[in-house]
Parts: structure tokens; sequence; C-alpha cells
């Protein structure tokens, strides 16, 4: 089987309804679906790796993966043009207010993949310590879990296409928060 | 120089020191006492040559502390092992950052993560913690309630 096939399949497709007509044709759809298509297949991941799974995620991106298939072409440097951060390591309580500060510096809509055992919750060697931060969701939201020690590229390959569908499923989180709390 | 010589010049210039075999390097024990002008001749003999420290650590034995130097000689290319046994209640040993600079720092470690006190350290803080970290972590009777299950 080719391996591209179920990938491929997955592929987003344009959020719309295409309507043949005479010498051409239409698609409708809503400005919301659009944007959310648009954003989900141009998402710039922040580089910010703190252990081993970043080696996998530097394989994820490198020639024999290459997630820029997928939109995760450009990877920043600085948060202020990222839009995506892929937590890939421990997490130590000296460096959970550097990332606290990255995730601020972000401009929103910010998604965060929180990669491997220790990112989720702290990690199977490390947990029992007095320096590691036991998930990185006791320091910034997190969108997406992959687990594994470290997880493989196609298992991080997984998590973004997951968090492709999860933009494009509905609203951002700012969007929800304002809904719930108009005065915001 | 080969593991019999170093070891042979060695007992001369300590006679109280004690040997530990079975090693893949000359293990040797020597008194906190002794200590500072054992590795100064270390250091300072010709032949002998000690001029990179490479490890120095400490353990906690629960009953006793053991400081661990690794020295090498870059002149000769041998190597060896000094440890020290030291007081659990009392840890205190020389500094040898005056003859092995980059104990500097590693003194600082040990003293952060297991309350070493090295006596005439230039610059003794703690290292890797916060400055009003309260306990040594690495000691083996370390408490944490908040961050660490008992096992």
């Amino acid at each position: 089987m080719d391996v591209m096939e179920p990938i491929q399949s997955n592929q987003p497709q344009f959020p719309g309804d295409v309507y043949e007509a005479p010498g051409g044709g239409f698609m409708t759809s809503t400005l919301q679906d659009v944007i959310n298509w648009a954003r989900s297949n141009s998402l710039w991941p922040l580089t910010f790796g703190t252990s081993c799974c970043a080696i996998e995620l530097m394989s994820t991106a490198s020639a024999k993966y290459d997630y820029s298939r997928f939109g995760f072409e450009v990877v920043r440097a600085t948060p202020r043009q990222a839009d995506l951060i892929i937590v890939s390591g421990t997490i130590v309580n000296k460096m959970a207010p550097v990332l606290k500060r990255l995730y601020d510096q972000m401009p929103d809509p910010k998604y965060v993949i929180a990669m491997g055992a220790c990112a989720i919750s702290g990690g199977p060697f490390f947990y029992n310590t007095y320096s590691v931060v036991k998930g990185v969701d006791h320091v910034i939201p997190v969108d997406v879990y992959i687990p594994g020690c470290p997880p493989r590229p196609e298992a991080l390959m997984h998590s973004l296409i997951t968090l492709q569908e999860k933009i494009m499923s509905g609203m951002t989180r700012d969007q929800i928060r304002r809904q719930h709390n108009p005065d915001l | 120089m080969t593991y019999e010589a170093l070891k042979i010049t060695i007992t001369e210039l300590a006679p109280s020191a004690l040997f530990e075999e079975g090693g893949e390097w000359l293990n040797i024990f020597i008194s906190p006492d002794a200590f500072p002008a054992f590795v100064q001749q270390l250091r300072s003999t010709e032949g002998l040559d000690f001029d990179s420290l490479f490890c120095l650590t400490c353990v906690d034995w629960k009953t006793h502390f053991t400081m661990v130097y690794h020295l090498s000689s870059t002149i000769h290319f041998h190597n060896m092992v000094v440890k020290v046994k030291l007081d659990r209640n009392k840890p205190e040993i020389e500094t040898v950052s005056a003859i092995w600079r980059t104990a500097e720092f590693h003194e600082r470690e040990v003293y952060d993560l297991f309350g070493v006190e090295f006596l005439h350290h230039p610059d003794l803080r703690r290292l890797l913690l916060t400055d009003d970290w309260v306990g040594y972590p690495l000691r083996k009777d370390y408490e944490d309630p908040i961050n660490m299950i008992k096992l």
C-alpha cells in the first residue's frame, strides 16, 4: 500500500460547495470556514525543543518526513512570528516561566502541541523529582497531546494533522472565550 | 605510568592511603586531613602530573558522603580516582579549585545539590537552584511532599 494514500485522503479539502455553471462555476462557503482553512494550512511553529523529542521534531522537519508538505513550512526563531509551539521535551521549573513568556508573546490565535511523555505528564524517568513540571498544561493550555517517548515522526505528523482538523472544526480559543463573555 | 607503577609511587607519597581494587582505574581512599597536601602532590610531582580534573562528584551512602575526584594527566595519559569519606552531619573538605580551576563550578554544583562545604572556595554559592532554596535535593533523605512521591 502506498503510505501516502491515507495521508492524502485525510488532506483537508476546501470547505464549501462547488456549483458548475456554463462557462465556469462558483463556490459558496462562510468566511469563518475559509479563514480556518487558510489558517490550518499555514502554521508557523516556534523553534522550541528542550530534550530528545526535539530530535524527532527536527527529523520530522527535515527531508525524509518533511512536514512542510502539510503547511508547517516556516519554523520561526521568534515567538512574535509563530502561531504554534510544539513542546518537545521536559519542562523543568526553571524553564516554565520562560515557556509561559514565549507563549504570551505569540500573537493570537495560537496553538500548543504537547509532544511526548514529559510534556504530557512529566515523563517516565523524571517524574518523581523536585525539578520537573508534571505536564506542560500546568503552565499553558494544550491543544493536542501526542504520547510516546519520544513519539515517532509519523506520530508527530498525526498530531499536526489532528491540530489542523481541530482548527477547521470551529472557533479559536479566543473566540469561544468571547462568546461566553462578550465584555472581554 | 602503568597501574602498578602508579600504585608504588602513590604509596610512597601517602603511606596511609587505602587502595580499592577491582576498578578500571586506580582507586584510592584518603582522609580529609591528608587530602589537601596529597592532591597538591598529585598535581606537582614529576612523573605523576595530574593536570586535569575531569570529574568531581559526591555520593550519598546514607551513612556518610564520599567525594570522588577523577584525575587525568595529559602528559603521561594515566588516570586515577581519589575518594574521600566525609562525615554526613558536617560535610567539609578543602577546595581543589586553586589546583584545578574547573573545580570551582563543580564544587558549587556539589554544594548546591549535596550541601558539602568546600573550605576556602572563592565563591561558594548555589549554582543551579535558586538562592533561597531550602535543602539539598540529591541527598537520599531529601523530602519534597509537593513534587515527589515517597517510595
